[in-house]
């Protein structure tokens, strides 16, 4: 029998282990699975490798995360924003690796990696600072970058419905990363706002489907993050 | 270089009216961040535009009202934004096929500085103090037909942002198709730069005297 759901965010994020890569879905606060984060954090798993389009705000979400010395290094398009605090902090201390990586190339090489495809050529950052090191090439008559595919041991997103067997649906620009992440990890947890009955999602309207999921767990009333962070909220974790 | 004259030149406003005249009825367009997204409010009547925005939604719409804010629609910016009817939403992945797929038609982009082969650099000024930050603009200037950027001419201190070579690191090598400054608009052509446009009050002197690169009239 599958059924894919479990019944606590702690349970959803057990064996996440020491040194993995963990994607963290999200564009900004839109689509940050917040619960799942906080579960990690009181989890306790460090020397992570996280990829994330951004790297926090405030003191909660991937922040608090990354405030609890959990992340020794981050994959990221834009970590830089207003109400991004702690990872500038330690970035600047040498505490915390970043690799820079366009939004677009991000996403691609998230993609390649959940679609079986090692690497492939891109034509964003030919002649600047970030193709340093890259083979390029040139395919009719114009120049390429060869990027590598992104795998993660763990993915862990935020939709709207799921179902037992894990299809999901998302909501509005909080899809962002999900879809692609789901497909590049071992383990995928997804925290939905609803579990509801298969077939109640209509197949033609399946955004991810099952086979790329692994765990569900339903946070039917996820936090506003922006909130949190506009309330100056701090997650310091609680002790297992 | 004398700071500039207050009185001479476009407003802002003014400058994104100027690009919003340049495009066209049924462009797909994305608008960067800033001064950028102001190009919006001045497409003129009777062209419909539709704007893609890079976390996943074509045919966004105005800024949302005070209290209709939805923290799950948001646009590039991260800004509380609306869907018109029509929209769609899709993945990051999705997102920017639309973008370096040449699926785009529009983009317009703010700098730090574009050089008279059409570089720009608007990404980092290179200082080893700022957290480096990229976002989409290197895909944007890599895929999208046509990428225009908007600028002051000058910077606070009066150095020309139209260079002969960008000294700040660049985010794409001979991209940009046409810049609007509050002085002038200028088209960049076989890597030289046309003034297509003055501002009222603007001479091709006084232009040429505030721009580091060489201008043609």
């Amino acid at each position: 029998m599958i059924n894919k759901i479990v019944n606590s965010a702690k349970e959803a994020v057990a064996g996440i282990f020491d040194g993995a890569t963990v994607m963290i879905s999200g564009f900004g606060e839109a689509g940050s699975p917040v619960e799942l984060i906080h579960a990690l954090v009181d989890q306790g798993a460090k020397d992570l490798t996280v990829v994330s389009n951004n790297a926090g705000s405030g003191h909660v979400g991937l922040a608090a995360l990354i405030e609890n010395r959990q992340v020794k290094k981050i994959l990221c398009s834009f970590p830089r924003t207003a109400i991004s605090v702690v990872f500038p902090e330690l970035y600047r201390a040498g505490e915390i690796e970043l690799e820079l990586v366009p939004q677009g190339t991000l996403a691609e090489r998230i993609r390649a990696g959940g679609a079986g495809v090692p690497a492939f050529y891109s034509p964003t950052t030919v002649n600047t600072p970030l193709a340093e090191g890259k083979e390029i090439r040139e395919f009719n008559g114009r120049q390429y970058v060869m990027e590598e595919a992104i795998h993660a041991d763990f993915a862990l997103v935020k939709c709207s419905a799921a179902d037992k067997y894990g299809n999901l649906i998302y909501n509005k620009t909080a899809r962002n990363f999900g879809p692609v992440m789901c497909m590049a990890a071992k383990t995928t947890i997804v925290q939905a706002k609803q579990v509801v009955e298969l077939g109640s999602i209509d197949p033609e309207h399946v955004v991810t489907p099952g086979i790329f999921v692994h765990r569900v767990v339903e946070i039917s009333n996820p936090a506003d993050e922006s909130k949190l962070v506009a309330e100056n909220v701090k997650y310091h974790g609680i002790r297992q | 270089m004398e700071s500039d004259n207050k009185n001479i030149g476009w407003s802002t406003s003014e400058m994104a009216q100027k690009v919003a005249m340049d495009i066209y009825d049924g462009a797909y367009v994305n608008l960067g961040i800033g001064i950028p997204e102001m190009v919006a409010g001045f497409i003129p009547e009777g062209r419909e535009v539709i704007y893609h925005t890079e976390n996943g939604l074509l045919g966004m719409g105005h800024v949302a009202e005070i209290g209709g804010e939805d923290p799950e629609l948001v646009n590039a910016g991260k800004k509380y934004v609306t869907a018109i009817p029509g929209a769609a939403y899709f993945h990051h992945a999705d997102s920017f096929a639309m973008i370096r797929g040449g699926h785009i038609d529009i983009c317009v982009l703010g700098a730090y500085q574009v050089s008279e082969e059409g570089d720009l650099a608007n990404w980092s000024t290179g200082n080893p103090n700022d957290i480096p930050a990229v976002g989409g603009a290197m895909d944007l200037v890599a895929g999208v037909k046509t990428i225009f950027v908007i600028t002051k001419h000058t910077t606070k201190t009066g150095e020309s942002k139209i260079v002969k070579q960008c000294t700040y690191p660049l985010t794409g090598k001979n991209v940009v198709s046409r810049i609007y400054t509050n002085y002038a608009i200028i088209d960049v052509r076989d890597k030289q730069l046309y003034v297509r446009e003055l501002a009222p009050g603007v001479s091709f002197e006084f232009l040429q005297k505030h721009t580091e690169a060489t201008l043609n009239q």
